[in-house]
């Protein structure tokens, strides 16, 4: 467990794990303080079922927007660790 | 057998549930204790933090907040912003410190900063965020109690200590995971059961999140329906009424966001796991389990709103008259929850946004949850359920609070600065001991709550986003903030956030001592106090870089430790 890990490992590692959180974070904007509260007004004209667009994301679809992303964060953190070499063992 | 009766079963069922895991898992090392010796698994976790998370505030206010307080829309500052902070601590602050792997937030802060005085600002900081939450749940509790087991305030307060004080003094982190995952069974059922039924007898679709979406019986969508109605009787509509401006919406969700990946008893809950990798699935189940809830809870807050408008006007423009009025509204009425004043003499009761031709004068948040299942003529079963739940909710949260306040004080104050000497044994005895007074202390409090008491859930959250998130943040994010930066960050985030609420609300919350008013015209660019702590964390950020960039670099053993905690092995 305590094999030393190369000072290259751990730049690639921090790198992508920025990189993607950036990508993540800006999704999770996006669908919160961007559709739920910024640009709520003009997505309200779109009328979906018995929703308006704007109040949906406000108070639904953030919400399972925020489940997505936390999962897709964790399965592509643990891919990366596995392409690294990074893998803990399991306790 | 009597409503009464059937909620005492219920309720002492599963009190007894709880007291039976706590015997099952006592502690028997600090590990234990405070970090339930790292072996729960991440779906479990998950389930617990669900229910360390959702408090009492969640479970009977937030329904009635977005339904009745922040009419609609606006309440969507707490759908979004309790469970979007999920999101930043799975990937800003839960993996990092778990692979940091010991016992407290301020242990962090304090080692990441090299500096005791950090670790004691972090541990003030601690008590005063999780003190603030704490003193809700007591009340959440004592309230329960009292409305659905009729007892007084008093008697339902202590037994719910003697609960806590059970499996938290006995048990620990181990025994408060178990019960917290009964508890959490226990509040999800009780809250999703009686809104299926709502959902059904409305919109004939069991699943309330689509029947949120949904027709009436009428063939008209639910939400234009309550929109139009609200429109009739001089509200805004429900589906757009912005709380405030969109600025302080913006403002109140970052907050919320912000604080929730900051607090420590939910950090904490992320060291119990076994693994880097398990802290990032168990953050993505915590948040799928608060999910159900979150998402049910607007539904709830719509359908139960449309529901009391249409028992108070039962043909269109005509109001209830008072002699009709049903049982559960009378039943409420004593424990003044709800009010009537027929100010026109007519007989009838006049619902109206205008406070001088309302006639409805008092509607609390709480009764939305609370009398839900009265409302849709629910069996007595599914209402003892709620009381059930309500408790579960309080109790659960409490417990995690008292241990994050009880560690901190343990581990921190005595073990890490004033007695590095003691044993084990003994830091484990403190550990008891410091919990214990910690339920006390909360149990006084609850007893005799200070001015300060009302509405301080969200303020816990902005203290929390003011001072502590910023310093976990760059303590990983940074190499180079150093012991300075963070120190001054850390205080003078909290000071602002402090002086803000206390300007508009009252030194220490006493009436009369609020210098600006509780006027929205003072407000800064129009936030509310509960909304300031994004303010707070910005000035902490400020504060502290700027600092960090005029005093001298952290250590080497500092960069080392960063570099150790970014990277799940070794």
């Amino acid at each position: 467990m305590d094999a030393p890990v190369s000072q290259e490992t751990r730049t690639i590692y921090w790198r992508e794990n920025r990189r993607l959180m950036l990508i993540l974070g800006f999704c999770w904007f996006v669908v919160s303080l961007g559709c739920g509260v910024l640009w709520v007004e003009p997505l309200n004209h779109i009328q979906v079922g018995g929703f308006k667009l704007g109040f949906w994301f406000a108070q639904q679809g953030a919400i399972y927007s925020f489940i997505l992303l936390t999962f897709i964060y964790a399965l592509a953190m643990a891919r990366l660790e596995k392409r690294l070499g990074l893998e803990e063992p399991d306790a | 057998m009597s409503l009464t009766e059937t909620t005492y079963w219920v309720v002492g069922a599963s009190f007894a549930l709880y007291v039976v895991i706590a015997i099952r898992s006592r502690a028997s090392t600090t590990q234990e204790f405070y970090v339930a010796g790292k072996g729960i698994h991440p779906i479990a976790n998950g389930m617990a933090t669900a229910a360390d998370w959702m408090s009492a505030a969640s479970f009977i206010s937030m329904a009635g907040l977005i339904g009745l307080s922040y009419n609609g829309y606006g309440g969507s500052v707490f759908l979004m912003g309790w469970t979007g902070g999920y999101v930043l601590l799975a990937m800003l602050i839960a993996p990092y410190l778990r692979k940091y792997g010991k016992f407290t937030v301020p242990e962090f802060i304090g080692d990441r900063y090299y500096s005791n005085t950090a670790r004691i600002v972090a541990v003030v900081c601690l008590i005063i965020c999780s003190v603030t939450y704490v003193i809700g749940q007591m009340k959440g509790i004592g309230v329960a109690f009292s409305r659905f087991l009729e007892t007084d305030y008093e008697t339902g307060l202590l037994s719910g200590m003697v609960i806590v004080f059970f499996y938290a003094v006995l048990g620990g982190m181990k025994g408060i995971t178990y019960t917290q995952i009964a508890q959490f069974c226990v509040l999800i059922f009780a809250y999703t059961v009686p809104a299926i039924f709502i959902s059904l007898q409305l919109t004939g679709q069991p699943i309330p999140q689509l029947g949120l979406g949904g027709t009436l019986a009428d063939g008209s969508y639910l939400l234009h329906k309550l929109d139009r109605i609200l429109l009739e009787l001089g509200f805004q509509e429900y589906t757009i009424a912005l709380r405030g401006s969109t600025l302080n919406m913006a403002a109140f969700t970052a907050s919320l966001m912000i604080g929730t990946a900051g607090l420590p008893h939910v950090i904490i809950r992320f060291f119990t796991v076994p693994t880097v990798r398990a802290a990032r699935t168990s953050a993505a189940w915590a948040l799928v389990f608060i999910a159900i809830l979150y998402t049910t809870a607007p539904a709830v807050a719509a359908m139960a709103r449309l529901n009391i408008i249409q028992i108070l006007q039962p043909e269109a423009g005509q109001a209830l008259l008072i002699e009709e009025r049903p049982a559960w509204f009378k039943n409420w009425e004593r424990t003044g929850l709800l009010e009537i004043d027929d100010k026109n003499g007519d007989g009838r009761i006049q619902y109206h946004a205008d406070p001088n031709r309302n006639e409805l004068v008092k509607l609390d948040n709480d009764i939305l949850v609370l009398a839900n299942p009265e409302i849709a003529n629910l069996p007595n079963w599914v209402i003892a359920l709620v009381a059930a739940g309500g408790l579960a909710a309080a109790l659960s949260t409490a417990a995690g609070l008292l241990l994050a306040i009880s560690s901190a004080i343990s581990h921190d104050l005595l073990k890490r600065t004033l007695m590095p000497q003691i044993t084990e044994r003994q830091e484990l005895m403190a550990s008891r001991l410091a919990m214990s007074l910690a339920v006390l202390g909360a149990g006084y409090l609850g007893l005799n709550p200070p001015g300060f008491a009302a509405g301080t859930v969200a303020l816990a959250f902005g203290l929390a986003a003011a001072s502590l998130f910023p310093a976990l943040f760059l303590g990983i994010f940074s190499q180079r903030v150093t012991r300075e930066g963070a120190i001054l960050g850390m205080l003078s985030g909290i000071s602002v956030t402090l002086l803000y609420v206390f300007q508009h609300k009252g030194i220490m919350f006493i009436p009369g001592t609020s210098f600006l008013g509780d006027f929205s015209p003072n407000w800064f660019f129009g936030i509310e106090p509960n909304a300031f702590g994004v303010v707070g964390a910005m000035v902490n950020f400020a504060v502290t870089l700027t600092v960090t960039r005029f005093t001298p670099a952290p250590p080497d053993e500092v960069r080392r430790l960063v570099e150790s905690v970014r990277v799940p092995v070794s």
